[in-house]
């Protein structure tokens, strides 16, 4: 069962420390959201846990400290799908997909009939099939998603984080990544995804993990998390959150005054 | 999916068959013509003694030059434009190429080249190996590409206004000629000491940016997205440079400052593949070594009072080629 641990985790970028003392576990089977204001320092946490920051304190999976783990073992235990849908060059959708199949290849090897049905799974999962031989970059913003999804379900890693994969997405979308987020989740991968949207985040997520200016201000079950007081001093917002129904909803009324 | 794209051996065999006729080509046609029969007889050393140093003295280390020459501006084109991820990315934006070309200038600027044949591209290298030092220096340990492209555009433009105040301060017309002639491109009278300064610097270049497919494929999505797969950003910003370096500045060291081959011969060779960047590397090298080759044949055998310099041909094969293909394609960039 995989985990991932904070430790005492800050994070300097230039002159500006965006992530302080943060301690914190993650346990498989658990869809945990990321959520805070713009800035407060998500995304920088979640490109800690590949390393892809430098940290002081601690960030380790299964107790192996990540910054000492070589890229290529840490790429088959995280897999990250990353902000935007950046494509710098018109690939198929199925080449595209077997992109997630690196971290398994030695140099100069040749994809193996594991790989391609890796590739064939992950395809399966975000339901991009029929989208195989598909341009990538001719794709719908939605269709697009959904593809890079499935990149990142082809390396089979253990543990999936997703920064804002939810951005530019219209409802349906949304919908659509958040189910697969939450089906990667009940299948026993530690799923981790920074969010902005507050209630969808509430109705899918098991956790939720509340920053703000780089220090976690609550962390717990989305209806202890997301308190009116709460969202006001975090957001500077005036949200009525609703808790009678199976999740919590947020309804914004403004700008808090004062 | 994409039309135009022939299964991976099938490419490589054709391209390979190109080249091969290429380098027959080139062994056969020049200013004197070999039958096939003469060329196989001289080859077997059962043959006159002109057609033998015609063969061994003259057309093979030529041959050879055009295919490695060529064969290291078209992958270093592809490995460029993969890594920067911009299709209009060519072997000189590091400046590598300027700096090999400032050294074989220097060399003949001071007299140096008149010492021995090999000065002029052993000193073309080391300036190769200069403005690499000058890269490290400014781009060394910076990630984003747009810093290296700035570093190389810095080091070339030095390069190049080094080039232009040998022009500037040549003794008489005739140096500031001779300076002209070598930029512009050639590989008429090479020997085989230029073949072995050449193909070590090559080797290595070549293999260097070979050994980068996979982190190419992987940049595809983003520098984060690369590494996340696995890929180490340093080690292969490393390859690039050393290889790159090393590989166009031996290839400029020896063939002058030959344009056009790295940018086109990836276009050319992108539509037949997946257009995965890694997929484009080896059948660049060898399409850029047919290419090179059929240039030089060109050289030879197009009428012209004084023989064209291999520079002039790979402009005007590459101009006409480029935009009809950026016509076809701007739609997939």
């Amino acid at each position: 069962m995989v985990s991932i641990t904070f430790d005492h985790v800050g994070v300097t970028l230039g002159r500006r420390a965006v992530v302080h003392n943060v301690s914190a576990e993650f346990g498989a089977g658990t869809l945990t959201a990321i959520v805070g204001p713009n800035g407060a320092g998500k995304s920088t946490l979640a490109r800690a846990m590949l390393a892809l920051v430098p940290a002081s304190g601690t960030v380790a999976i299964d107790g192996t400290d990540v910054a000492a783990m070589p890229r290529s073992e840490l790429a088959r235990h995280i897999a990250y799908v990353p902000q935007g849908q950046t494509l710098h060059w018109p690939l198929t959708v199925e080449r595209l997909v077997g992109l997630g199949r690196l971290p398994h290849l030695a140099p100069m090897s040749r994809i193996s009939d594991a790989d391609t049905a890796a590739i064939e799974r992950a395809m399966a999962r975000a339901d991009v099939l029929e989208l195989r031989d598909r341009i990538a970059n001719e794709l719908s913003g939605g269709e697009r998603a959904r593809v890079l999804f499935a990149r990142a379900l082809a390396v089979e890693a253990p543990a999936l984080i997703a920064d804002e994969p939810l951005a530019s997405l219209d409802p349906g979308h949304q919908i659509d990544v958040m189910d697969m987020l939450r089906a990667e989740a009940a299948g026993g991968g530690l799923v981790i995804a920074v969010l902005h949207d507050l209630t969808l985040a509430a109705r899918y997520c098991d956790r939720l993990l509340l920053i703000d200016r780089g220090r976690i201000v609550a962390d717990g079950k989305p209806a202890d998390v997301l308190t009116a007081e709460r969202l006001r001093a975090v957001y500077g917002i005036d949200a009525a959150v609703e808790t009678g129904g199976d999740w919590p909803t947020i309804t914004v009324f403004g700008r808090a005054c004062g | 999916m994409n039309r135009f794209a022939v299964p991976r051996w099938s490419l490589i065999a054709s391209l390979l068959l190109l080249t091969l006729a290429a380098a027959i080509g080139s062994m056969l046609f020049g200013a004197v013509d070999l039958s096939v029969a003469r060329l196989l007889a001289a080859a077997s050393g059962n043959s006159d003694r002109v057609a033998s140093i015609i063969l061994f003295d003259l057309r093979l280390p030529r041959t050879i030059l055009a295919l490695a020459v060529g064969a290291m501006l078209g992958l270093a084109g592809a490995a460029l434009q993969g890594y920067l991820r911009n299709p209009l990315a060519e072997p000189s934006v590091l400046g590598t190429s300027n700096a090999a070309a400032l050294g074989g200038v220097a060399a003949i600027y001071f007299g140096i080249a008149e010492l021995h044949p090999v000065m002029l591209p052993v000193l073309a290298t080391g300036g190769a190996l200069v403005s690499l030092a000058l890269l490290f220096v400014l781009a060394g340990r910076a990630e984003s590409p747009l810093t290296l492209i700035l570093a190389g555009i810095a080091v070339g433009t030095l390069a190049v206004a080094g080039t232009s105040l040998a022009l500037n301060l040549s003794p008489n017309p005739f140096a500031a000629m001779e300076i002209m002639t070598w930029l512009l491109g050639s590989l008429e009278n090479r020997s085989f000491d230029h073949v072995w300064i050449a193909l070590p610097c090559i080797a290595i270049g070549g293999a260097m940016l070979l050994w980068n497919g996979r982190a190419l494929d992987a940049l595809t999505l983003g520098e984060d997205a690369a590494q996340a797969l696995g890929t180490d950003l340093r080690r292969t910003r490393l390859r690039l440079l050393v290889g790159t370096a090393i590989g166009v500045g031996g290839a400029v060291a020896v063939a002058g400052a030959i344009g056009f081959v790295g940018l086109i011969v990836p276009h050319l060779i992108r539509p037949l593949t997946d257009r995965s960047p890694s997929a484009i590397l080896l059948p660049s090298a060898i399409g850029g070594a047919a290419l090179l080759t059929l240039a030089d044949l060109g050289v030879r055998i197009i009428p012209t009072t004084n023989e064209l310099k291999l520079g002039v041909v790979t402009a005007f094969l590459g101009v006409p080629v480029f935009l009809i293909h950026l016509m076809r394609e701007r739609r997939l960039w």
